[in-house]
């Protein structure tokens, strides 16, 4: 446990009693009489929602530490790498799907065929990066590079698939259905989400950790790390599939929720000594609170509809890529 | 504690880049791998460091295949410094030294400290990569190598972006090592200095070995000559010497 955990461990201490206070139907813990309602409220509205806000956020938190440390590069964020839009791409699938499927497995095909999706995704990244880790052990070169590549060539694939399910929409109602889930959110949301999003984000929260060291090594560079005692096939399988569970489990409850992943490991690094070890657990603790302070933001905003959760997250993170990449320009990255 | 290489051949991308190299080298001594550009050297370091599997032949260690090492006990014996070590986060000189510990999986409190001490580095402990001169950071990055403790010190080029000073000074912490026993094998494409610094010499052509030995011998103008093409002569003292070079038909 370092100072950032510590800093992000308090601040999301503060924001989860402040979240399951506030809403359209405010709870002010010291009046003498609650409205009506309100405990049914905050057990099957608020407390599932904000549970499913902390294991998404720390999930995609966790999940951009990772991918930055792997790919030694700050603005790398866990969605464009393929494995967010697969898990998309098999939850639109299930659209398709649920006027033929009987009732009681229709509620699961969506979470099913979006882990299903980000599975695929993780196999085919695996299989693609994998043969190039292995030519890189032999001396072609360049392991990462084209993680990279494969993973931005299946990101454009699934994106170009999900379109074409898009425009073949079988009814205006699915075509609305589809693209309302593609901007993620958060909203009546309950606790079967949380009982699906929380063991498998739990579990490749836990994977991460355990390439946190190989991927301290990676500071060095590809060969050093190797020298270091590094199996790259080993960390390569490690990542794909700690992101794969994190980022996957989120897209199956929640649609895509992009740069999280990208800031939150921007906002931990300066508390830290800049190690990829020492930012992934404090990062996924961030992430819960920027998660979780985003998704009561936009709960209480007096709007019409409520803003969806992931255009308001990238309508935060779209202006801070632009300063983060100027502040490269001026080499204080 | 020999490193040696039997027969060794090794492929990079598809091209044999090495080919029937025998070689033993000694510990508590400067080896220099030399040769003109495209010679193998760099795969041969990493043959010899046993990250590029050999594709015949074997690399031992004491007799031992490197093949047949797991990965972390080679790490332990044999510490590696890439040509051209970039450092991907802005890290602090002693957290970016005790990445040398990986291996051992502990702290190595004793070990960071002693390669801070080696290398001057203990009063720059706090400050990060990026604020580091050349010559500090070339320094931070060998004592990364030695927070390992390696039985073997394997360097590619760690002179070739410092002035020369700093070469002076490196290859000062070098020969500190080789007298306390370790091995020290360096890459390097200045004939001088690995005439000057080296005990040892392998002169590599076309992934073959084309002389080795002394650096006298090993460094012969008739080896240069059929090494580089080029018609050489040592000018000055012994420790102190300076290649001059014309290209035949120049004279």
């Amino acid at each position: 446990m370092n100072r950032a955990s510590g800093v992000f461990a308090v601040l999301l201490a503060v924001l989860v009693p402040l979240s399951l206070l506030a809403g359209r139907v405010w709870i002010d813990p010291f009046a003498p009489a609650l409205p009506a309602g309100a405990g049914l409220i905050l057990a099957e509205l608020r407390a599932p929602r904000a549970v499913l806000a902390v294991v998404i956020g720390a999930g995609l938190g966790a999940a951009g530490a990772a991918m930055q440390g792997y790919l030694r590069n700050p603005l790398a964020d866990p969605g464009l790498f393929g494995i967010a839009p697969m898990a998309a791409l098999g939850a639109v699938a299930s659209f398709w799907l649920v006027p033929i499927l009987p009732p009681h497995l229709a509620a699961w095909s969506l979470p099913a065929l979006a882990l299903a999706g980000a599975g695929g995704g993780m196999a085919l990244l695996a299989l693609i990066a994998g043969r190039t880790a292995s030519d890189a052990a032999g001396g072609a070169g360049g392991g990462i590079a084209l993680f990279t590549l494969a993973g931005l060539m299946l990101a454009s694939l699934a994106g170009a698939l999900t379109a074409l399910a898009i425009t073949l929409a079988p009814n205006p109602f699915a075509l609305s259905e589809i693209v309302m889930w593609l901007n993620g959110a958060l909203t009546d949301r309950s606790w079967s989400e949380v009982a699906i999003a929380a063991p498998l984000t739990g579990a490749g929260i836990g994977v991460l950790a355990l390439a946190a060291r190989s991927l301290d090594a990676l500071t060095l560079g590809e060969e050093a790390a190797r020298s270091l005692g590094v199996d790259p096939a080993r960390l390569l399988l490690l990542l794909v599939a700690g992101v794969g569970l994190t980022v996957g489990a989120g897209v199956a409850v929640a649609g895509i929720i992009g740069f999280v992943g990208l800031v939150v490991p921007h906002l931990v690094r300066p508390l830290t000594d800049r190690l990829p070890s020492s930012l992934i657990l404090p990062s996924a603790l961030a992430g819960a609170c920027l998660v979780l302070a985003a998704d009561s933001i936009v709960r209480i905003l007096p709007l019409v509809t409520e803003l969806r959760l992931g255009i308001a997250l990238s309508l935060i993170g779209a202006p801070f890529f632009g300063w983060l990449l100027l502040r490269m320009r001026r080499g204080r990255l | 504690m020999t490193l040696a290489a039997d027969n060794l051949a090794l492929t990079r991308g598809g091209r044999c880049v090495v080919e029937g190299l025998t070689a033993a080298l000694g510990p508590g001594r400067i080896t220099a791998i030399t040769g003109p550009n495209g010679a193998g050297k760099s795969s041969l370091l990493l043959g010899l460091a046993g990250l590029l599997a050999p594709s015949s032949g074997a690399v031992t260690i004491e007799g031992r295949a490197l093949a047949a090492m797991a990965a972390r006990e080679r790490a332990k014996a044999i510490g590696y410094l890439p040509q051209t070590p970039d450092i991907a986060w802005d890290v602090a000189v002693e957290n970016l030294v005790a990445l040398g510990r990986l291996p051992w999986r502990d702290r190595g409190t004793e070990a960071v400290e002693a390669a801070l001490a080696a290398l001057d580095l203990a009063h720059l402990r706090h400050r990060p990569a990026s604020r580091l001169s050349g010559g500090e950071r070339a320094r931070a990055l060998l004592a990364r190598v030695l927070a390992g403790s390696p039985r073997w010190i394997l360097a590619d080029e760690p002179l070739a972006a410092l002035d020369l000073a700093h070469q002076l000074a490196l290859v000062g912490h070098l020969r500190g090592c080789a007298a306390a026993g370790q091995g020290v094998v360096l890459v390097l494409h200045d004939l001088a200095l690995a005439r000057n610094h080296a005990d040892h010499v392998l002169v590599l052509k076309d992934g073959r070995l084309l002389a080795a030995g002394p650096p006298a011998e090993a460094l012969d103008p008739e080896v240069i000559r059929q090494g580089w093409g080029v018609r050489a002569r040592w000018l000055g003292e012994p420790g102190a010497m300076a290649l001059s070079g014309v290209l035949p038909g120049e004279e």
